[in-house]
């Protein structure tokens, strides 16, 4: 088995265990972008946990920068601030409107065997491919 | 507060598997996005390990009824396909074959001091805000 592919499953299963603890703890779902889009809507009582969590993710980033920097690089490296402007903007808008990303929907969705994130997971990957596939790995350097 | 803390540890664990895993690199998820081309599949072992986990912790969690610090479950009950759903998702997909990341990386890449991040980021908040204006939340 080769690195890239036993990294993979190490932080997959890393990934699978933090999203599980949320739901065995609190009951909650690990949506990353739900959880960040609730920061411009807050309602009472709403507002602690969302950016706790967020620090959370850029602390484990800090870190996990350190420890595997070579899956950082890459980005930082990246000057094509274009290409992530426009796709950060489609990404938060198709979020909020699917309601969900890779993870509230790819992991804790499929992970419950709801529907709702079957279908959105299958056609996120779809549009997905069709977009690379289209235009290939725009702006790749 | 005892929340707000789980909420800051989950992130962080989080945050660490997806590091490990290498979905913080868009090359990397843009060549596995890259079916038709030149296909790194390894990151479908991220899903193919993930999923399993939470599926056990859900199945135990069915039978527990109610999670350890909560009386009750906040997951989603909804189980229609509407429009939204499909077209959100469908645009989301195209903004993530656009930059290799979702949010979960992109968020994660502010820790590494990653200016690109920090861009996707603010736009990322800047079309979820829209969204909202448009379909009136």
């Amino acid at each position: 088995m080769n690195a890239d592919w036993s990294n993979a499953l190490c932080g997959g299963i890393v990934v699978g265990i933090a999203a599980g603890a949320f739901l065995l703890t609190y009951g909650r779902v690990l949506g990353v972008s739900g959880i960040a889009s609730g920061v411009l809507n807050l309602r009472k009582g709403d507002a602690l946990w969302r950016m706790l969590f967020l620090l959370g993710i850029v602390c484990g980033g800090a870190v996990g920068s350190r420890v595997w920097p070579e899956n950082f690089s890459g980005l930082i490296a990246s000057t094509d601030y274009v290409r992530l402007g426009v796709s950060g903007l489609i990404v938060g808008f198709g979020t909020k409107m699917g309601s969900g990303c890779t993870s509230g929907h790819g992991i804790c969705g499929i992970g419950r065997l709801s529907v709702r994130g079957i279908v959105a997971t299958l056609t996120f990957m779809l549009f997905a491919v069709l977009t690379v596939a289209v235009f290939g790995r725009w702006g790749a350097q | 507060m005892m929340f707000a803390m789980v909420s800051f540890l989950v992130g962080f664990v989080f945050s660490l598997g997806l590091g490990w895993s290498g979905m913080t690199d868009p090359q990397k998820v843009l060549g596995f996005l890259d079916v038709a081309g030149s296909w790194d599949p390894s990151l479908m072992f991220v899903m193919a390990a993930a999923i399993p986990v939470y599926f056990m912790v859900w199945q135990f969690l069915k039978r527990r009824k109610r999670p350890i610090f909560d009386d009750k479950l906040h997951v989603p009950t909804r189980q229609d396909i509407d429009k939204k759903l499909v077209i959100g998702s469908a645009i989301f997909g195209v903004g993530w074959g656009v930059g290799g990341i979702c949010p979960g990386p992109g968020i994660a890449s502010l820790g590494a001091f990653s200016f690109g991040a920090l861009v996707f980021v603010v736009m990322f908040f800047v079309g979820s805000k829209l969204e909202g204006v448009i379909y009136g939340d």
